[in-house]
């Protein structure tokens, strides 16, 4: 804390002396520290042999954002700064965020579970901080336990299920067969489509549980068309988040349908095949660093990181509560090459963002669809609105 | 004076480059760059129709005439060089460097120096047309994309979209003397024919920068509001203000409407219903007519610039982008 102090004092002093900041002599920039905190998680079966496993998802993301956000920061004085924690699956996350905190750290990007996350945001000497969500897509966070010291960045659960709905609403491929995979978080992607069948008025005419076990590979092309049978639908909607059989449903049903989902045609917040609105420079970027495709989560921590460089940008400061004040007050907007500017839902903390619909090589569409209005912004038509939430952040 | 020129003795260019351009006092050509077609549509003033459509580059964008305009320089971005095609024959005779994926650029008034915007290396990029040499690249912000030349030359205006700044380029030392904080995403940049002011449009702030020459300070920003048009689609991104300095002309995006300002009041006095998703924006010599990219519906408009309606659209290639008028 002591650090900062200094260093934010000092930083008034010299911007006191160079009132005029377009920088001409060097001088030592006000640092900005934000920590990516990422849990990680028990090692997932081995499903597919085609993705190179990833070693620094989310890091590389961050990574990016700082050299992207100091591209301003050079200019202004400031250097901004990412130090990165893995904590093993099992590790300890309050322990490890309170000594940051002791250390004066106060901006945090988190990709950990939505208990740990909730817990983190009450402990007392988590007040002072702001958290940046990018690992954890329930929905409860969004609509009951809200804090007003968690930012939103990744999309819900319901957000993307919203999403989906719109465009095969759209489509009129009105009756949904729902197949739930086995694990939690399959569950929970599942009940965000019931919801968004609801709301917009498509028609869940089955529910079927995939019990064939945990990798369908060789066993799909006998199974599905059985598992498929004697239903009228017009789309197979699958919950499968870690793929294990998902995939394999393709080209295998009874009837020919269309799969969408977390396969098939898949709602996400970024993809390989994204290149509009400026997004290309974004791909290229990242694949001349890294070698490889930027994922959801490394543009969630990207997003993350320029949100924090807009507030001291725009304040003209490192201090945390102009920062925070900026992130969370009316003026704030963040460029992320969605084709138009992203802010935060005031009564959630949820970053507004239009979500992606895309097959495996090629960008089918992005909601929220045009027909579906609203009367404050069309991107409220996604996830839980206003009047659906229970908490009050103010 | 040993690439491009060398070809045509400097006298005969001369002579070449009056005849044209007093051939061309009435009708006149519009190029236009097709960003997803690769190719290069002209356009007859006369009949408002494409006359040729010419092959160039991978994704070309930017594109400017020499100032003789004998020459059209072309920005083909995923070729990463720039290539010079003749305003006469459509054939490509040469290409220069550029740098890393340019995407636009300015010509000095000196018809030598050409800067470019290189959007994917965060360089600003300057060549000697002549030459073909690189004289030198200028490190700036991230994902330079507008760039802007006084008219007196001294200075050059250079946006990056990421980092939200106007960095001012003198021309004589190269270095960056000052850098002005706008709103997000500025595309363009546009000086005033009196060399006072720097407009700049922020496409995902929704407003336009005017900036003083003199102090380097936002003096004007302009915002918009168009009935049952939604706030996010209001994205500035092309921007023209007349010779006279009385009207500024800036295309909104996805918005697909062109909004006339009046610069002494900076309000809005229009606007004019266009193509989807319009880009950028170019006058003629005598600023009778505006003509406007649109990058979704393919096509061109053209606004009567004293009646203010739009009076033809004219249908070019895939994502066209980039104007020039010979």
């Amino acid at each position: 804390m002591k650090k900062i102090i200094v260093l934010v004092l000092s930083g008034i002093l010299f911007s006191g002396v160079n009132s005029c900041w377009a920088v001409k002599k060097k001088q030592t920039p006000e640092q900005v520290k934000i920590v990516y905190l990422t849990l990680l998680e028990k090692s997932r079966p081995k499903l597919s042999n085609l993705d190179l496993p990833i070693v620094n998802e989310g890091i590389q993301g961050g990574e990016i954002g700082i050299r992207d956000t100091n591209g301003t920061g050079r200019f202004m004085n400031q250097e901004f700064s990412l130090q990165t924690i893995k904590i093993p699956y099992n590790g300890d996350v309050i322990g490890t965020f309170r000594k940051l905190q002791k250390e004066g750290i106060q901006l945090f990007i988190l990709n950990i579970p939505s208990r740990k996350l909730l817990e983190l945001a009450d402990l007392p000497e988590a007040k002072e901080s702001l958290l940046f969500n990018v690992g954890a897509t329930a929905d409860r966070l969004r609509y009951q336990d809200c804090r007003t010291n968690i930012l939103h960045i990744l999309p819900s659960a319901a957000m993307q299920a919203d999403a989906l709905a719109q465009f095969l609403i759209s489509k009129r491929w009105k009756k949904w067969f729902l197949v739930i995979g086995r694990r939690e978080e399959d569950r929970l992607y599942a009940a965000a489509m019931r919801r968004a069948a609801k709301r917009f008025g498509g028609k869940i005419v089955a529910e079927k549980i995939w019990e064939y076990g945990p990798d369908a590979r060789r066993t799909a092309q006998a199974e599905v068309p059985v598992f498929t049978q004697s239903v009228d639908y017009d789309v197979l909607l699958v919950a499968d988040v870690i793929g294990e059989f998902g995939e394999y449903l393709m080209y295998r049903t009874w009837e020919p349908k269309v799969i969408a989902g977390t396969q098939g045609l898949v709602p996400t917040s970024w993809h390989r095949t994204h290149e509009q609105w400026g997004a290309v420079q974004m791909q290229s970027r990242f694949l001349k660093t890294y070698g490889r495709m930027m994922t959801p989560l490394d543009y969630s921590v990207w997003s993350a990181v320029r949100a924090i460089g807009e507030g001291a940008t725009r304040t003209r400061s490192v201090k945390f509560r102009n920062i925070r004040n900026y992130i969370q007050g009316e003026k704030f907007v963040l460029a992320a090459y969605k084709g138009q500017k992203l802010t935060f839902r005031k009564w959630n903390g949820q970053l507004r963002q239009p979500i992606l619909l895309t097959a495996a090589r090629a960008l089918v569409s992005v909601s929220p669809q045009r027909q579906f209005l609203h009367q404050f912004s069309q991107m409220d038509t996604l996830g839980y609105d206003r009047p659906e939430v229970k908490c009050e952040m103010q | 004076m040993n690439r491009v020129f060398k070809k045509i003795l400097p006298g005969t260019m001369l002579g070449l480059g009056i005849m044209f351009w007093g051939a061309s006092a009435q009708a006149y050509k519009v190029f236009v760059s097709n960003e997803k077609d690769n190719t290069i549509s002209v356009i007859d003033s006369d009949s408002f129709k494409v006359i040729k459509t010419v092959e160039v580059g991978q994704r070309p964008r930017g594109i400017i005439l020499s100032k003789d305009k004998r020459y059209l320089y072309i920005c083909a971005s995923d070729d990463d060089h720039v290539e010079v095609m003749d305003t006469e024959t459509y054939k490509i005779i040469d290409t220069l460097p550029s740098g890393p994926d340019p995407e636009l650029f300015i010509l000095h008034p000196d018809g030598v120096r050409l800067y470019i915007a290189n959007e994917d290396d965060n360089m600003v990029t300057v060549v000697n047309v002549n030459t073909g040499q690189v004289l030198v690249e200028i490190p700036v912000g991230v994902e330079p994309e507008g760039m802007a030349v006084s008219p007196d030359g001294k200075t050059i205006v250079n946006t990056s979209e990421t980092t939200n700044m106007a960095h001012f380029i003198d021309t004589e030392t190269l270095e960056i003397t000052d850098n002005v904080l706008v709103d997000s995403r500025p595309r363009f940049a546009e000086y005033t024919d009196d060399g006072k002011f720097i407009w700049v449009s922020s496409e995902v702030g929704g407003t336009v920068s005017v900036i003083s020459n003199k102090t380097r300070k936002v003096v004007r920003k302009i915002t918009f509001h168009v009935p049952g048009v939604r706030n996010e689609a209001l994205q500035p991104v092309g921007v023209r203000v007349t010779h006279d300095l009385k009207t500024a002309f800036i295309a909104l995006g996805p918005a697909n409407r062109v909004a006339v300002v009046d610069t002494q009041t900076f309000e809005v006095k229009k606007y004019l219903l266009v193509g989807q998703r319009v880009w950028q924006l170019a006058f003629d010599a005598e600023e009778k007519y505006l003509y406007t990219s649109n990058g979704v519906s393919n096509d061109i408009s053209v606004i009567d610039v004293e009646d203010l309606k739009v009076i033809k659209s004219i249908a070019v290639g895939r994502y066209p982008w980039g104007l020039a008028i010979k």
